[in-house]
């Protein structure tokens, strides 16, 4: 308690300048404590957390907490075990990231200290997370074994365990987890092609809905931002399945079916990734599997509009905040390029090139700016989104995922 | 004597031959090939090789089958998974180091 009552930073704190005049045993005391709590505290900071992210740095098992305003790397916090393939998601203050690892590790980071709050290895390797909308229950999902599991965001103390068996009796790897209004989680089973929707309002007693046949190897999911539509990318069959969240009781619909029938596909080096929703105009833009393509879709009707030809296998296609770019990463090996459509022309307006591994890519949350991570040049490149200008470098070892606070307040993120 | 020594030297140029084809691969293609191995391979087999959406790479989890089943997965893909075919980006003499070194554990 005594913390609240000290100020933080107070070398020259005009109060504490009068009590030294009037009440120097006061003063005595304060300065004593004070002297206590910087040394606890030596490096946390006084600042609001809405321009904070974190960058993964996948080789070294670390994060770089980092700001968006001054373009500056704010704190590096290590032993978070394996992190390929690691993201993260961040509690509705803002104020702690969730870091899920490829080992099965949960790491709760206090972003204003610097400092690993807390870590549990909950499962032998998962593959990612999501956050309730109550923000009080983190879930993971995890490869080995599968199913997904509920912690306490507070404590990470163990809520509830999914397991992701299917009617053959046979565990499934479980990717594309997403929070969902009405406090859900909703996820995909890997090897059986099942979606599973998951309702929490009584943790005690999940309620998990299950709708199986959805298509072979559904390999990621994504949740439209108002938390209706659920969809799943399928790596063994042509199209997407999708669920209407909010008319669960039509069962799940394939959508674009027909795309690349007869096609031959190209070898794919690395797995697209469906994050997020790149939306404009009603039109949705999605990377095609096998191909260097983006599909774009009537987000209405749920039929292909359009295909637009780029440099390689799209990895993550991701719109700036407004929908007015579309920004678009590739696979091993065209992993070197970064190619930025405009959603009106469907045209590539610019090819930039950040370097060799290319990995992830995340928009400031007003869009005015994107940030780049580039694996093998170690470092992250940040860009102004309007004259398509670097704007910044900043150092980081082997960089992966970026993830900016502001997907604290976005459903599905 | 001389005979023996003519006999050795027989035996030698046979071993030699028999020597792993990676031999001939030289350490600066070796290092790109472990990057490979734990940076793209890595995004579905685990950075540490535990698996991912793919199998795990171990030494413990290697053995028993032949060389030749993991050469030709590398080179030709699995139908019917994400395996893709590396034949064009990697040679038959690379996949077999790049099995080689996963079986003894290089890079972990």
């Amino acid at each position: 308690m005594i913390r609240l009552f000290i100020p933080c930073r107070s070398e020259s704190h005009p109060r504490i300048a009068l009590a030294k005049r009037s009440y120097s045993g006061i003063f005595l005391f304060l300065v004593f404590f004070s002297v206590i709590f910087q040394s606890a505290n030596a490096d946390c900071l006084t600042r609001g957390t809405g321009d904070l992210g974190v960058i993964v740095e996948r080789a070294s098992g670390s994060v770089q907490i980092v700001e968006t305003t001054g373009k500056t790397s704010l704190f590096r916090v290590d032993g978070l075990g394996d992190l390929s393939h690691a993201s993260a998601v961040f509690s509705r203050d803002e104020r702690y990231a969730y870091i899920f690892g490829r080992d099965g590790g949960l790491s709760k980071i206090d972003l204003l200290c610097g400092k690993l709050e807390k870590r549990i290895v909950q499962a032998g390797n998962s593959i990612g997370g999501a956050i309730s909308q109550d923000g009080k229950l983190v879930a993971v999902s995890n490869y080995q074994p599968g199913g997904v599991k509920v912690f306490a965001a507070d404590t990470l103390a163990l809520v509830a365990d999914l397991p992701a068996v299917d009617g053959k009796g046979t565990s499934s790897k479980v990717v594309g987890l997403v929070d969902a209004p009405g406090q859900q989680f909703v996820y995909t089973l890997y090897d059986a092609g099942e979606i599973r929707i998951a309702d929490m309002a009584d943790p005690a007693k999940p309620e998990v809905q299950v709708f199986t046949g959805i298509g072979r190897l559904p390999y990621d999911a994504l949740i439209t931002p108002n938390g209706r539509y659920y969809i799943a990318g399928l790596f063994g069959e042509d199209g997407l399945a999708k669920l209407d969240l909010w008319k669960p009781q039509q069962g799940v619909q394939r959508i674009l079916g027909d795309y690349g029938r007869g096609e031959e596909k190209l070898p794919v080096y690395k797995m697209p990734h469906l994050e997020g929703w790149a939306m404009a105009d009603g039109q949705l833009f999605l990377p095609a599997v096998g191909r260097h393509e983006v599909l774009v879709i009537d987000s209405n009707t749920w039929q292909e509009t359009g295909r637009i030809a780029v440099h390689g296998q799209p990895v993550f296609v991701e719109a700036r905040p407004d929908g007015r770019q579309v920004w678009v990463n590739f696979a091993h090996p065209r992993n070197d390029t970064v190619q930025v459509i405009d959603t009106q022309t469907l045209k590539i307006v610019k090819t930039l090139q950040p370097g060799k591994g290319v990995l992830h890519m995340e928009f400031t949350p007003r869009g005015e700016a994107v940030w780049v991570s580039v694996r093998d040049t170690d470092s992250v490149l940040v860009y102004d989104t309007a004259s398509l200008k670097q704007l910044a470098q900043l150092p980081a070892a082997k960089p992966s995922g970026i993830f900016f606070t502001a997907r604290a307040h976005r459903t599905g993120l | 004597m001389r005979r023996k020594n003519i006999k050795q030297l027989f035996v030698l140029v046979i071993l030699i031959q028999l020597a792993p084809v990676s031999a001939a691969l030289d350490s600066a293609r070796q290092a790109e090939l472990l990057y490979l191995l734990k940076h793209d391979c890595g995004s579905c087999h685990g950075m540490t090789r535990k698996g991912g959406l793919g199998p795990p790479l171990l030494p413990g989890n290697l053995g028993g089958r032949p060389q030749l089943l993991f050469v030709d997965t590398i080179l030709d893909g699995r139908a019917g998974t994400p395996m893709p075919p590396w034949r064009g980006l990697l040679t038959e003499q690379e996949a077999q180091w790049l099995v080689e070194a996963m079986r003894r554990g290089d890079g972990l």
